[in-house]
């Protein structure tokens, strides 16, 4: 494994913000705060649809103690213009309306008004104060209803692309994609099986325990400070530019420590709303979301439908592959339905395929990314029907994924070539595992399923500066999520030569670093990995010409080894290595200060792949399922810090699993949300799960000095597949709705039940 | 309305504040002592990130006025390390990788303390279920209770 390659990367260190977290000292969103700050509260639609016909914001202003009152109207104007958010495409002209209503109201927790006082029960107060005349409109908010003819529309300016002939009629559908291969007319007339079903997915939330925060202050001259809780304080400082029409410079955003993001956090919700507040008030303005305002109005991830129809020969060589996706948008367009297409057959070389993607939007919350978008939801589907073929087939479901894995050369259904993949070695280190060796316990029941996730490069800059007494600090721009500092300074000290201990990482703000694309992806540690190897370079460039004045040599008759410079043979005279240190202390006399950078958009992502197993029993009266042993094995290229990365695909795993066994919104008639707490919103806590077991392949990736490959998005694909297989395979039961919770469980079981009798 | 004056004893220090009425316990550590590492991730009592230990009981702070502090000795995250020492469950923490955004970690290290207090040999099982109340979203929770079931088992040499 990685840790005997290297001297630094792949070994477990202590992570150089452990001390702030452990002791309650990092300051996350809602612990920033100003003199003489206000807090600011949003009032929030009641109704999923309506149209706003007008607001009477004139008592809320009047009430002592309140400084600012606005609605939609306090913001400019947004062209119908694309921009992109984290991993997904977002529209100005919706983005402006999503975080301040205008015409309509489209969710039940849309935010129609906001005031700043200067005490939170006044802001309350305001609030109820507010006047809103709505025209209360039929709503609709699954996927299914939202595409029929006569579903209530959204937008009149919603018109399908992607079909022909142009539609004269508004809908809900904003567009319809398609990826074809070969032809899978063909391939079904060969087929000796076939498998068809349709699966559908309830929408889930990220489940970040932090709620949204943020601090706004704006001066008069037109220059603003905010701080965030964000994976991405560019992306915000984007979003606020164009949202209030300020330039990109007058707007210092600094990242705070975050609180769980999940992708949730790669969009802006109360940062405009803030720093417009400051600005009419001028003063600081502090907002935080409720944990009900999180569920009622953050973007969590679609729920949706997918078809699928595999035809296959009897030895278990797919021969057309074929999937239809549907996924809710919520309130505005831009569903991840294009991740979910994408993805939906990666993991296969199959010569016909066709996939089939609508994005249809709804009355509920503007999606977000949510921890590889849209694949776990037609890897559901995908994964699902292949098990179900591995059962007709008599085959074994590793073996038949075997048979038909993606390997280098293989061409995907969505464009790109693979370069080297690890799809194969794990699926062979699951199958050589000690999970899958044991036996299944009497009573339980196994089930096996893959993902897979592109991850992406994007753009990061980083600096190298060293200390006068040689101690170097890494400045990027990239949120810790999870633990990303460690495994740059990990790379650092690995290139630089030197311990681990003389280098700090630092997160710098907006200000003080170059752009760096969102925390996400599965980006930083691939793609700001490699921006600060390069800038390190870049440093070791200028530290061995520093050497070379020193020694009075030419530059390339210097190598830096060991973390010192030294001569490159005894050609070039006898000179002692030159620390850091000793380099460092004569900056001033050999050129001044000694900093190094590097800037990039990255290319050569390694996509990753994942196989999961899990072993479960069913309690056949109430529908409760128990995890007894759960193996997430992975191709995760290099692994810098392996304990962080075990951390990724533990927690992504379970993430899956409370999708798969207990999470869904949970809408009354009136399309309002019933469930927004963690009362009932039900996440997976300790007592519910055993250790998650993780298999770490490392296949590096020939794109990165270090073979990084993204690792935190591939886990979450596979888990909810996972377990309707082994659910199908102990019940006979094949569930194809999720989340598959004790009522519904219990339900399909019970319906099941006559029928087993009658066998 | 008139505030309230409450005199308590906080992390081992004789405490004063004046607070609202309706002004939850957290509410009094965050915005008026200047505590902020204890964190609001519900203010129902549903994910324990507010989770101190009020007279040797462990709950959450959200769901306790800053009233009902009066004459209780409370323990927030802020009084687990001493002076520069950090305690065992903190350091073993970061050993562990037991965290990773960190923002259910206060909460965590408050309730192993209190788990740890009472029963020094502690199972799986028992840690799993009296962790339960505390949410983590980034970690799956298994380094955690192995970090809490090391730290138990150093402790008992």
């Amino acid at each position: 494994m990685t840790a005997h390659k290297y001297k630094w990367v792949g070994t477990r260190q202590n992570r150089p913000d452990g001390a702030d977290k452990v002791t309650g000292r990092a300051r996350f969103g809602a612990d920033f705060n100003m003199p003489g700050q206000l807090v600011g509260k949003v009032l929030r639609s009641p109704h999923a649809h309506a149209v706003i016909k007008s607001i009477d914001i004139s008592a809320a202003a009047k009430l002592p103690g309140v400084k600012a009152v606005i609605t939609g109207q306090d913001f400019p104007e947004q062209p119908n213009q694309s921009m992109s958010a984290g991993e997904m495409l977002v529209n100005l002209r919706d983005v402006t309306r999503n975080i301040m209503a205008r015409e309509k109201a489209l969710y039940d927790g849309h935010p129609v008004a906001a005031v700043a006082a200067v005490s939170e029960s006044i802001a309350r107060e305001a609030l109820g104060l507010i006047k809103v005349d709505y025209q209360v409109l039929p709503h609709v908010i699954d996927v299914d209803a939202a595409m029929k003819d006569d579903a209530p529309v959204l937008h009149d300016h919603l018109f399908t692309t992607g079909v022909e002939p142009k539609p004269t009629k508004p809908s809900n559908i904003a567009s319809r994609i398609a990826f074809t291969k070969g032809k899978v007319e063909d391939g079904f007339a060969k087929a000796e099986v076939v498998v068809e079903e349709v699966y559908h997915t309830a929408p889930v939330h990220q489940g970040y325990i932090e709620p949204h925060a943020t601090l706004a202050s704006a001066a008069e001259d037109g220059q603003v400070q905010l701080w965030s809780t964000t994976q991405g304080h560019f992306q915000v400082r984007g979003f606020c530019s164009k949202l209030l029409n300020l330039e990109t410079s007058q707007i210092r955003v600094t990242a705070t420590e975050i609180g769980g993001g999940f992708g949730g956090k790669t969009v802006v919700y109360l940062e405009p709303v803030a720093i417009r507040l400051s600005q009419k008030t001028g003063k600081p303005v502090k907002m935080v979301m409720s944990r009900e305002e999180v569920f009622r109005a953050s973007g969590p991830t679609s729920g949706g439908r997918v078809d699928v129809k595999i035809g296959a020969m009897k030895d278990g060589t797919i021969v057309a592959a074929d999937c239809t996706v549907a996924l809710q948008a919520g309130a505005f367009p831009g569903s991840p339905v294009g991740p979910a297409c994408m993805t939906s057959w990666a993991c296969y070389d199959v010569e016909n395929i066709r996939v089939i993607g609508y994005d249809v939007v709804s009355n509920r919350p503007k999606v977000a990314a949510y921890r590889a978008p849209g694949a776990p939801i037609s890897a559901w589907g995908v994964e699902s029907a292949l098990d179900a073929l591995a059962l007709k087939l008599g085959m074994d479901p590793i073996e038949l994924r075997l048979k038909n894995a993606a390997k280098i050369g293989t061409k995907t259904h969505y464009g790109p070539t693979f370069n080297t993949i690890g799809f194969v070695e794990t699926l062979l280190a699951a199958k050589n595992s000690p999970h899958y060796k044991t036996p299944v316990k009497p009573g339980y029941s196994r089930g096996v399923a893959a993902g897979f996730w592109f991850n992406i490069g994007h753009d990061s800059s980083a600096a190298a500066h060293v200390g006068e007494d040689g101690t170097v600090t890494i400045i990027s721009g990239n949120p810790d999520i999870g633990g990303s500092r460690a495994s740059l300074a990990l790379m650092a000290a690995e290139e630089l030569g030197v311990d681990y201990s003389k280098v700090r990482p630092v997160v710098a703000d907006t200000a003080s670093i170059g752009f760096n694309f969102v925390t996400g992806g599965s980006r930083v540690t691939f793609a700001t990995g490699l921006a600060v190897v390069n800038a390190v370079k870049n440093l070791i460039t200028e530290l061995k010409s520093r050497a070379a004045k020193i020694w009075e040599v030419e530059v390339d008759a210097v190598v830096w080894e060991d973390g010192m410079a030294k001569p490159s043979s005894s050609n070039v005279g006898k000179h002692e290595p030159l620390s850091l240190a000793k380099i460092a202390a004569m900056a001033g006399k050999t050129g001044g200060p000694i900093n190094g950078h590097a800037q990039l958009n990255a290319q050569g992502a390694g996509p990753g792949f994942g196989v999961h197993l899990v072993d479960l029993k069913v309690d056949q009266d109430t529908g409760i399922v128990t995890i007894d042993r759960y193996t997430a094995a992975q191709d995760v290229g290099t692994a810098i810090h392996p304990s962080y990365v075990e951390g990724q695909l533990q927690g992504g795993a379970v993430q899956g699993i409370g999708w798969a066994l207990n999470e869904e919104y949970i809408y009354n008639k009136q399309g309002k949300l019933d469930n927004p707490g963690f009362l009932d919103y039900r996440m997976p806590v300790a007592s519910d799960l055993p250790m998650i077991e993780t298999i770490l392949v490392e296949v590096p990736n020939p794109g990165h000095p270090y073979g990084v490959r993204g690792v935190g998005e591939v886990p979450i694909v596979p888990p909810m597949a996972a377990i309707g297989n082994a659910i199908a395979r102990g019940t006979g039961v094949r569930m194809v709705d999720l989340p598959m919770s004790p009522p519904r469980l219990s339900l399909a079981l019970d319906a099941a039940r006559p029928k087993a009798a009658a066998e | 309305m008139s505030k309230i004056h409450v005199t308590t004893t906080i992390n081992g220090e004789s405490t004063e504040f004046l607070c609202e009425t309706q002004q939850t316990m957290l509410d009094v550590l965050r915005d008026n002592l200047g505590l902020t590492g204890s964190k609001e991730g519900c203010g129902s009592g549903d994910c324990g990130a507010c989770t101190i230990i009020a007279d040797g009981r462990m709950i959450c702070s959200c769901l306790m006025l800053g009233a009902e502090a009066e004459g209780k000795r409370i323990e927030t995250i802020e009084g687990l390390a001493q002076g520069e020492k950090l305690h065992p469950l903190q350091q073993k923490f970061i050993e562990m990788a037991a965290l990773q955004c960190g923002i259910c970690t206060p909460g965590f290290l408050v309730a192993s303390k209190a788990l740890l207090d009472r029963n020094p040999n502690p199972t799986e099982t028992e840690v799993r279920y009296w962790l339960a109340g505390n949410l983590c979203r980034c970690t799956g929770y298994d380094k955690i209770i192995r970090a809490v079931m090391d730290v138990a088992a150093e402790m008992r040499k």
